[in-house]
C-alpha cells in the first residue's frame, strides 16, 4: 500500500487542487458552453431546448450587446490607463525616502481592502445629487453641480473614478515590489555618466519595470473587464443602459429576462475576449522579459 | 428520461449556481441565513417543525414577524424568515427553484412580475387540493387579485398585498398656498409648477424614474391618458395617447423633479419626499408607512393622501395585487407550509396586519370598520376611490415581464431626459411587439 502511495505521490499531492479546479472552474465553463446552444428559462418542467447557434446569432444582432461591449471596453481601457499612470507615480513616491512612509502606504492601501459592494454604496451617497459630498465640494469651488451616476453622460466617468480610487493602490503595490528588486548597478553607471533624473527614469527604471508593469496590467485588465459589484451596487447598469457592461447585461438576460441560453452565449463570448486579451498581455510580457 | 434530466439538471445547475451566483447574491442580500432551516424536519409531525419562508424586504414581512410566535404556539411550526430586496428575491428564488432545491417551503412573489414565469417553470405547488379541503376558502379574496395567481383553474398562490397608485402630498405647503389637492393631472402639473422652488431645495414633484421600476407607477398615468401597454396582443406604446402620457410623466420629473430621478426607484424617491424636498409624490399605497412613520420620515405629520388624479380620459388607476404567497413545488413540508399560508391569509391575521398598515387582499377586511380604522383617513378614502376605477395590473400581464418592462422604461427615461419621445416610443413598441410575438 505504502509502496503504491510512494510510487504515485506526484499524482496524489496535487490531486485535491486539480479536483477543485476541475469541479469549480472547468465544469461551470463547460456547462455554460453547453447551455449557450440551448434555450432555457430555468424551468423545472421544460428541459433546455437545442437551438444550435441561434443564441449567438441573436446576440450579434442585438444592439444592446454591441453597446455593452463598447461600454465594457471604454470602462476598462480608461480606468486601467489612469490607474497605471497614477499607480506608477504613487509607487515611485512611496519608494522615495519620505517622512511617514509607513503611514502613507497604509492609508493608500485602505480602499483596496474595502468590500466592493460597500464601496459602491458609499459612493452612491457621495454622488447623491441633492445631499452628496461631491456636489457640496463642487459648490464650494463655485462650479456647477452635477448629476453624477444619474446622468447618462457622466455615469461612466463617475464609475471609472470609483474604480481608480479603489484599485490604483494595487498597481502601486505591485510596481513598488518591482522597484525594490531592481538592480543597483545600472543606476550607478548612469549617475557616473551624468544622466538626468528624467533620463534615469525613462531609460532605466521604466524598461526594467516593464515585466512588472505587464503583470499589473494583466491583473487589472481582467479584473476591470469583469467589474460587476461596483456597477451593480451603484447603478444597476443605469441610467437606462448607460453603464450596462457585458457582465451586467449577462446578469439581466439570465436573471431578469430568464434567457439563460442567450446569457450563456454572452458569457462565452466574454470569456473568449478575456482569454485572448490575457494571452496577448502574457505574450507581450514574455517579449519584454526576453529583452532584459 | 424526464427523471434523468432532473437529476442531471439538479446536480449541474446547483453547482453552477453555487459557483457563479452565490457570491453576488450573498454580497447584496444583507443578512440571510439559510441552511439552518431544515433542522426540525420529520415526517411523523410530532416534533416541532421548522419551515423556511423566503420573503421580500417589504412592510408585510416586517408586520408578520412579530406575529410568528403566535403561529408557533398554535401549531408548533416554527417559521424561519429570509428576506431580500425584490429584485434579489426573484433571482434568489429562481436559482434555488431551478436547482430543484427542497429548501423553500413558502415564498413571497410578485404575481404580476414573476408569477406567470415561475408557474410555467414549475416552481410552485398547486393549492387547489388544499383549498378544496377547506371548502372554497378563497371567496373572500378580491377577485382581480385572485385572478392574478391562477393559470386557468390552477391556483398557485394567494395574494397578500394589494396596492394602488396614490398621490402623496405635503398638507402644510398646500395649505399655505391656499390650494386643494389636485383632482386632475392638469391641476397636478399646475400646482407642481407653482410650488416648485429648486433654489430652496423644494421640488414640485418626485416619482420613480429608474428604467424598470418606474413602469409600474407610470402605468396609472398611462391609463389616465386613455392608453394601455397592449391591446389584443398588439403593442400600443406609440399611440398618441401613450406618447402624451410618457411626455406628461417625463415632463413633470424633468421640469419639477429633483436632480437624479433617472436612478430613482421607490426607496430613493420616497427619501426625497420624506426629507421634505418634494411637494407631490405618486407611488404605491402599500408603501405609505415609510412616509407616516416618524422614525423614518421627516414629514410624518405633514403627509396628505389623495386619489390618483383624473387624466384626459377620466379616472383610471392601477390597483394591482403586489405580493402573493406560494408553496415551493419541491418542499417536503407542504402541509406545514399550507398551514402557514392559510394562517397568514386568514381574516384574523389580515386584519391584524392591516392594522399595521399592510393593504391586504381580503374584501371583508376592507369592508369592515376595523379593517380601515388604522389607516390615515384620507388614505383609506383615496384607496376606496381608486378601487372604483381600478385596472388590475400595473405592467403588461405577460410571461416575459422583465424584458417588456425595460422596453417601456426606455421611453420613460427618454421622456425624462427630454429626448424624442415619439422615436423612443416607436422603437420600444417594436421591441415590445417582438416580446409579445414570442409568448
Amino acid at each position: 500500500m505504502s509502496y503504491w502511495i510512494d510510487k504515485h505521490i506526484k499524482w496524489i499531492y496535487p490531486l485535491p487542487a486539480v479536483l477543485f479546479v476541475g469541479l469549480m472552474m472547468v465544469f461551470p465553463i463547460g456547462y455554460t458552453f453547453w447551455l449557450s446552444f440551448h434555450e432555457w428559462s430555468m424551468s423545472n418542467v421544460t428541459p433546455p431546448l437545442w437551438v444550435a447557434l441561434e443564441n449567438y446569432k441573436a446576440l450579434f444582432q442585438d444592439e444592446l450587446f454591441r453597446e455593452s461591449l463598447w461600454i465594457t471596453f471604454y470602462f476598462t481601457v480608461v480606468a486601467v490607463a489612469i490607474q497605471m499612470v497614477l499607480g506608477i507615480l504613487l509607487a515611485l513616491l512611496m519608494n522615495a525616502q519620505i517622512i511617514g512612509k509607513g503611514l502613507v502606504k497604509t492609508l493608500f492601501l485602505l480602499p483596496m481592502i474595502a468590500t466592493p459592494v460597500a464601496v459602491g454604496l458609499v459612493w452612491v451617497l457621495i454622488y447623491e445629487p441633492n445631499v452628496g459630498v461631491a456636489n457640496i465640494f463642487l459648490q464650494a469651488l463655485g462650479l456647477p453641480v452635477q448629476e453624477w451616476l444619474a446622468s447618462p453622460d457622466l455615469v461612466l466617468p463617475s464609475l471609472i473614478l470609483i474604480d481608480v480610487w479603489e484599485w490604483t493602490p494595487l498597481i502601486a503595490l505591485i510596481v513598488l515590489a518591482g522597484l525594490v528588486t531592481l538592480p543597483k548597478d545600472p543606476y550607478e553607471a548612469a549617475i557616473v555618466d551624468g544622466a538626468s533624473r528624467w533620463q534615469v527614469f525613462w531609460n532605466i527604471t521604466l524598461p526594467l519595470l516593464k515585466p512588472t508593469i505587464y503583470s499589473a496590467v494583466l491583473l487589472r485588465l481582467i479584473d476591470a473587464l469583469k467589474t460587476f459589484d461596483i456597477i451593480y451596487a451603484t447603478t444597476n447598469g443605469g441610467p437606462g443602459t448607460s453603464s450596462q457592461t457585458l457582465n451586467i447585461y449577462g446578469y439581466v438576460l439570465g436573471f431578469q429576462y430568464f434567457q439563460i441560453g442567450k446569457a450563456s452565449a454572452l458569457l462565452m463570448v466574454f470569456f473568449a475576449i478575456v482569454l485572448s486579451l490575457s494571452i496577448l498581455v502574457i505574450v507581450l510580457r514574455k517579449k519584454a522579459g526576453a529583452s532584459l | 428520461m424526464r427523471k434523468k434530466w432532473n437529476r442531471f439538471q439538479k446536480a449541474s445547475f446547483s453547482l453552477a449556481a453555487v459557483v457563479g451566483i452565490s457570491a453576488v447574491l450573498s454580497a447584496c442580500s444583507g443578512g440571510s441565513n439559510e441552511e439552518k432551516a431544515n433542522t426540525g424536519d420529520n415526517s411523523t409531525g410530532k416534533e416541532p417543525q421548522t419551515i423556511r419562508l423566503v420573503a421580500a424586504n417589504h412592510p408585510w414581512t416586517e408586520a408578520i414577524k412579530p406575529l410568528l410566535p403566535d403561529f408557533e404556539k398554535e401549531t408548533g411550526i416554527k417559521v424561519q424568515v429570509d428576506s431580500y430586496f425584490e429584485d434579489q428575491l426573484s433571482q434568489k428564488t429562481s436559482v434555488e427553484f431551478a436547482a430543484n432545491a427542497k429548501s423553500i417551503d413558502a415564498v413571497l412573489f410578485r404575481p404580476l412580475q414573476d408569477g406567470k414565469q415561475f408557474e410555467k417553470n414549475g416552481y410552485f405547488a398547486s393549492l387547489n387540493d388544499y383549498v378544496t379541503k377547506e371548502g372554497g376558502s378563497t371567496d373572500d379574496f378580491i377577485p382581480s387579485a385572485l385572478g392574478s395567481v391562477k393559470n386557468g383553474d390552477n391556483l398557485y398562490g394567494l395574494p397578500v398585498v394589494t396596492e394602488s397608485t396614490v398621490l402623496y402630498y405635503r398638507k402644510d405647503i398646500l395649505e399655505e398656498a391656499g390650494l386643494q389637492p389636485p383632482k386632475t393631472l392638469d391641476e397636478l402639473k399646475e400646482q407642481a409648477a407653482k410650488l416648485s422652488d429648486p433654489k430652496n431645495g423644494l421640488y414640485g414633484f418626485v416619482a420613480r424614474g429608474k428604467r424598470s421600476p418606474a413602469v409600474t407607477q407610470f402605468s396609472s398615468f398611462l391609463y389616465a391618458h386613455g392608453a394601455d401597454f397592449m391591446k389584443d396582443g398588439k403593442a400600443t406604446l406609440n399611440t398618441p395617447e401613450a406618447i402624451q402620457a410618457f411626455e406628461y410623466y417625463g415632463g413633470l420629473l424633468k421640469n419639477y423633479g429633483p436632480p437624479g430621478t433617472l436612478n430613482m426607484s421607490w426607496p430613493e424617491a420616497m427619501a426625497v419626499f420624506t426629507q421634505g424636498k418634494a411637494v407631490f409624490y405618486t407611488d404605491a399605497s402599500a408603501l405609505y408607512t415609510n412616509a407616516t412613520d416618524a422614525t423614518k420620515s421627516g414629514v410624518a405629520d405633514k403627509v396628505g393622501f389623495a386619489p390618483f388624479p383624473a387624466g384626459p380620459s377620466g379616472n383610471k388607476v392601477a390597483t394591482p395585487p403586489a405580493w402573493a404567497i406560494a408553496i415551493g413545488a419541491n418542499s417536503e413540508k407542504k402541509d406545514a407550509a399550507w398551514k402557514f399560508v392559510k394562517w397568514a391569509t386568514s381574516k384574523e391575521i389580515v386584519l391584524d396586519l392591516q392594522a399595521n398598515g399592510i393593504t391586504g387582499a381580503l374584501t371583508s377586511v376592507w369592508e369592515s370598520p376595523e379593517g380601515v380604522a388604522h389607516f390615515p383617513e384620507d388614505l383609506s378614502a383615496a384607496i376606496v376611490e381608486n378601487n372604483k376605477h381600478g385596472v388590475p395590473y400595473d405592467r403588461p400581464a405577460i410571461i416575459n415581464v422583465g424584458e417588456a418592462r425595460d422596453a417601456i422604461g426606455d421611453v420613460i427615461n427618454a421622456a425624462i431626459e427630454g429626448k424624442d419621445v415619439k422615436a423612443a416610443a416607436s422603437k420600444s413598441n417594436t421591441a415590445f411587439q417582438n416580446i409579445l410575438d414570442k409568448e
